[in-house]
């Protein structure tokens, strides 16, 4: 299964922010029964959208060694609906960062209209619930999301001249 | 600046109504963390980055929440409860909760109940002083 939710990432900063793009399609066949007749890309997906992004800025932050998993919702606030053909940008920001978890804030536009602002947590979890065993493997962040990353250049939390000059 | 203690209690209730969803009365002092407000593991964590960023202070690992390293001690803790030494400890590790009533049946289940909305704001409170 597919369960990817972003198409790209456009800027990617490491430790610090990462800016993911989605184009939303009528070729998503969810959308036809969301609503029949009112195809709108469901909020769910779009928090889903956004735990990808910032989950793999948070990843990437400790070089995909800790099993990031989404821990908790902080606020999820929605403005305008996101239809067939619309183009979101999904904008992460690391707000505070520690051996065992992290936060992050979010926010979602298209164009520039503010559509959704989105903070979320996530658990390192093999940092914690002690006493519990999870698989050596990262199942966490597997294959599936290379190819999100081939286009963007990740620059280093501290030089990020790169990315700042070809993102203008 | 000084902050009073009532100031400290508006700042930490603030960031508990808003980390673990409830209403603003029922963060009284005496509400205990779990007990009271329902707050779950990742949400200690979450409480921690808030008062960090409310407070611009710094809260090492364990320090307001310490759980693991003395519940994985078995100096400390025997048979699901706490021996003396881990009493001894506790008041070490944690002086910002009142453990006069736990001590009486000092039952690991029940360390959770330490953990109270008073306690956070005396430990914020130290803090503050200190820097």
């Amino acid at each position: 299964m597919r369960w990817i939710w972003i198409d790209k990432f456009t800027e990617f900063h490491s430790g610090k922010s990462a800016v993911a793009v989605k184009n939303v399609t009528l070729a998503e066949e969810h959308l036809h029964d969301h609503f029949p007749g009112f195809p709108v890309m469901p909020e769910t997906l779009m928090i889903e959208a956004m735990a990808q992004t910032a989950g793999i800025l948070v990843g990437e932050a400790k070089n995909f060694t800790e099993k990031v998993i989404l821990a908790k919702i902080k606020k999820a606030v929605f403005f305008d609906y996101v239809k067939p053909g619309d183009t979101i940008k999904l904008k992460a920001q690391i707000e505070s960062i520690t051996p065992e978890a992290a936060s992050t804030t979010g926010r979602i536009t298209r164009e520039e209209k503010l559509i959704a602002e989105i903070d979320l947590m996530f658990s390192h979890i093999d940092q914690n619930l002690a006493g519990k065993k999870f698989p050596e493997e990262n199942f966490v962040f597997t294959g599936m999301f290379e190819s999100l990353l081939r286009d963007v250049l990740i620059s280093d939390a501290g030089s990020s001249k790169e990315a700042s000059e070809q993102n203008g | 600046m000084a902050m009073s203690r009532d100031e400290i209690f508006k700042e930490v209730q603030d960031v508990l109504v808003d980390a673990l969803g409830v209403d603003d009365d029922e963060v009284t002092t005496d509400a205990s963390l779990m007990g009271d407000l329902g707050a779950e593991s990742i949400d200690f964590l979450d409480i921690v980055f808030r008062l960090e960023k409310a407070f611009g202070i710094k809260i090492p690992r364990e320090e307001l929440f310490p759980a693991e390293s003395l519940m994985n001690n078995p100096e400390f803790v025997s048979k699901g409860k706490f021996t003396e030494k881990g009493l001894t400890e506790l008041r070490v590790k944690i002086p910002h909760t009142d453990i006069s009533t736990f001590k009486n049946n000092p039952n690991v289940n029940k360390l959770g109940d330490l953990f109270t909305v008073g306690a956070i704001v005396k430990y914020v409170e130290t803090k503050l002083n200190a820097a």
